[in-house]
């Protein structure tokens, strides 16, 4: 202690007393041991922080008016963006389509150009442009200089098919590429009929090829039972194919054809389901001169004999 | 003994659990400072060539990752005196190792030096039935050692076994699986006042820890200071400590006896403040960085400063003395510390062991020319002992006030076999237990 103690208002300060031994507080210790803990840890420095953030932000977002404000701001902002010069979409080129198919393709477009490129969903358009039967493929993209440019490529008409409802013009793979209303519009391409005619197109345009000297005189191929062609002349004549190997058959009928003019003859059908054994089915009037030859009564055009009695009668 | 059998078993159960956690923190409880070393166990025992000495000694396993230590309160001859102030400087310490660590310490393994430890040699004999010793005849043997009347209110803190003999082949390490007829054991026991040891637990487990140890801080020194070989052949530690001094003599890499001398460097401090009329903390300052017992006609003139006003005190004038004067006030009392060391030895019969060598550790075995007055008045060989090298610890806490700190973490790191872990053959549980064993049965089901 000092001798003579300071009382002056304006004393120098004293140094200040150094407190001895220090230790923590119980309540301190047990705070700094649980801060030790590695779960108390997380718990604060991970825990808390989210757990204040989200309620903020809950607290924040539960008035009305502040949430459309904020989904204003934002949509606002990406509007900005997305109406830039650079995004903008200014014209369509079509490439390979026909008019009418490029027409299509315009109406489909779902927005008005010039729009953003943004606005154009190209994967969706591609999907709902794939949906026309017209059309095989369709590139569609963006270039620089906002073009939207689809480079498109349509189906080849290859064949028609008569069915129920109609006619179709098939194309190579037997997929619809349009329809139309008679058999004059597309008079080049040849005619299918009969149920599951479209399945089997390949074949039928094999079989087409095949019959190439008579090619003028067919009127077109028939589906049988959704298994096997009959190839249909004019005059009535047909060819009746096998389901199996109908080609070799065609072609051993052309042969036939070409060899003995097969079907410049009055034959009716030439029956080839059973490849081994042709058989050949005449017409009325061939086996009316057989008959007559024979001696035996004539046929009618119904098929029947006719009776010596109506003869005598007439 | 049962219960304390069961107290001391449930001790080691926690040790295993910490290691097994590979965190346990080292608490030495000592008159003049607390130290706590937290210890991480990897196993991982790498080597660092920047370390120069050879790969610690086999104590590689564990490092210090946290140390700290604090002046202490409340203690009193290595005893608790004020238990709240001793609970706060456990606090401090605890709070600051495990702030330098990182890491929480739930495990505490603590030493004791104060509470008038007594060690008996007791020594057990049975029969063998079998012709050949198995794991139970040892518990048995320990079990048939004839323990005598420890008196009222002593533990048991220690029990080790010595040394066994199968027949007649004496100072076995490990007798299992020998031949013979006959196996008879030594066993030494240390006891200290059971209200201590309850004071040092309940003050500890204020602190939110838990004990998983507890060791006689003589023990833990001589386990730090004595090298190997000394172990061996047999050595005494001298721990000059602050409210006390502890004596363990080894011999087989055993405690064989261990003791304490109630006088320590408090009381030099003491002196010195009586003898010059200074305030305790200038006293120990004077005794820590001027102290000595051998005077030379150089230390006539070498004058010490005791502080100004603020230091004498009351009388304000500025004092010096000679450091003659310094050494002629100390050296009188080391010379009663050691005396009292010497009949302690002699009483336990050190003068009979084969091997006369006497390691000084402890914060006092820092006073300069300690070493030839103890020659003199202890013996020709002695030298002054600083604790084994272990992982991770920082300077500060290498020099020989530190020894029973380092001992206790060798002591964590590799326990020597007691009495405890060996399983108790099932004959001599009391029927009291059985009974209570009963008791639960009936009462539950």
């Amino acid at each position: 202690m000092p001798d003579v103690i300071d009382h002056r208002p304006n004393r120098p300060s004293l140094p200040e007393r150094i407190k001895r031994d220090p230790a923590p507080t119980r309540l301190q210790y047990r705070l700094e041991r649980m801060w030790l803990r590695p779960i108390w840890r997380q718990a604060v420095r991970v825990g808390v922080p989210s757990f204040l953030i989200a309620l903020t932000a809950g607290l924040w977002l539960a008035d009305e008016d502040r949430r459309a404000t904020l989904t204003g701001g934002v949509r606002q902002v990406m509007d900005k963006v997305q109406s830039r010069e650079e995004f903008l979409v200014r014209t369509m080129t079509v490439e390979g389509a026909s008019p009418v198919v490029d027409k299509a393709l315009r109406a489909m477009l779902p927005v008005e150009l010039p729009a953003s490129s943004f606005d154009i969903d190209l994967t969706a358009l591609r999907l709902q442009v794939m949906q026309l039967d017209v059309i095989e493929s369709i590139d569609l993209r963006i270039k620089p200089g906002g073009i939207l440019s689809a480079v498109v490529k349509e189906r080849e008409p290859a064949i028609l098919w008569r069915h129920a409802r109609g006619i179709d013009i098939l194309d190579r793979s037997g997929h619809r590429v349009a329809s139309v209303t008679a058999r004059d519009v597309r008079a080049d391409l040849p005619l299918i009929a009969g149920d599951g005619a479209d399945l089997a197109v390949t074949e039928a345009l094999a079989l087409i090829d095949a019959a190439g000297p008579i090619l003028p005189r067919v009127r077109g191929l028939v589906r049988r039972g959704e298994r096997r062609w009959d190839l249909e002349l004019d005059h009535g004549q047909r060819i009746m194919l096998p389901a199996d190997g109908a080609v070799i058959a065609l072609q051993a009928a052309m042969a036939l054809e070409r060899s003995q003019d097969m079907l410049g003859r009055d034959i009716v059908a030439v029956d080839l389901r059973n490849p081994s054994r042709p058989v050949l089915r005449l017409g009325i009037e061939a086996r009316n001169t057989l008959r007559q030859a024979r001696g035996q009564p004539l046929l009618g055009p119904d098929g029947r004999i006719i009776q010596d009695e109506e003869k005598t009668e007439g | 003994m049962a219960e304390l059998y069961q107290t001391q078993r449930a001790m080691r159960n926690i040790r295993r659990a910490a290691l097994q956690r590979g965190v346990i923190g080292i608490l030495d409880i000592g008159t003049s400072k607390i130290a706590c070393l937290v210890l991480r166990f990897d196993g991982t025992g790498t080597f660092r060539e920047t370390d120069g000495v050879g790969p610690m000694a086999g104590q590689a396993n564990f490092r210090v990752i946290g140390a700290a230590s604090t002046r202490s309160r409340g203690m009193r001859r290595g005893e608790i005196e004020v238990m709240a102030e001793t609970e706060r400087a456990i606090r401090t310490v605890v709070a600051a190792a495990q702030k330098i660590a990182g890491v929480r310490v739930d495990h505490v393994i603590a030493c004791l030096s104060g509470g008038r430890p007594a060690s008996y040699g007791l020594a057990g004999d049975i029969t063998l039935e079998a012709g050949r010793v198995h794991d139970h005849d040892v518990a048995r043997v320990l079990a048939a050692c004839d323990a005598p009347d420890f008196g009222r209110g002593r533990e048991v803190l220690h029990a080790q076994p010595v040394n066994f003999a199968v027949d007649n082949r004496s100072s076995l390490g490990d007798p299992r699986d020998h031949v013979g007829n006959r196996l008879s054991c030594d066993m030494h026991v240390l006891t200290v006042d059971g209200d201590v040891i309850g004071n040092l637990i309940q003050c500890i487990r204020r602190c939110d820890l838990e004990l998983a140890g507890i060791a006689s801080a003589a023990y833990a020194s001589a386990r730090a200071s004595l090298v190997e070989d000394e172990q061996e052949l047999g050595a005494a530690c001298i721990d000059l400590g602050g409210g006390g001094t502890g004596v363990s003599i080894f011999v087989k890499k055993h405690m064989i006896f261990a003791d304490a001398v109630r006088i320590g460097g408090h009381l030099i401090t003491q002196d010195i403040a009586q003898g010059l009329r200074v305030p305790l903390p200038v006293a120990e300052r004077l005794k820590t960085l001027s102290g000595g017992v051998e005077a030379t006609g150089r230390d006539d003139r070498e004058m010490l400063d005791l502080g100004g006003a603020e230091a004498s005190g009351w009388d304000g004038e500025r004092r010096s003395v000679s450091r003659a004067d310094l050494i002629g006030i100390m050296r009188p009392r080391v010379e009663e510390i050691l005396e009292n060391a010497r009949q302690v030895l002699d009483a336990a019969g050190f003068d009979q062991m084969p091997s006369q060598q006497i390691v000084l550790t402890g914060g006092g075995s820092q006073i300069p020319g300690l070493d030839g007055l103890a020659a003199r008045i202890l013996g020709p060989t002695i030298r002054c002992g600083r604790p084994l090298r272990i992982d991770g610890l920082a300077h500060q806490f290498t020099d020989p006030g530190f020894a029973s700190a380092v001992g206790l973490a060798l002591f964590a790191a590799h326990p020597q076999d007691e009495w405890w872990d060996f399983e108790m053959p099932a004959d001599s549980y009391p029927t009291r237990s059985l009974r209570r064993a009963y008791r639960w049965f009936r009462n539950n089901w």
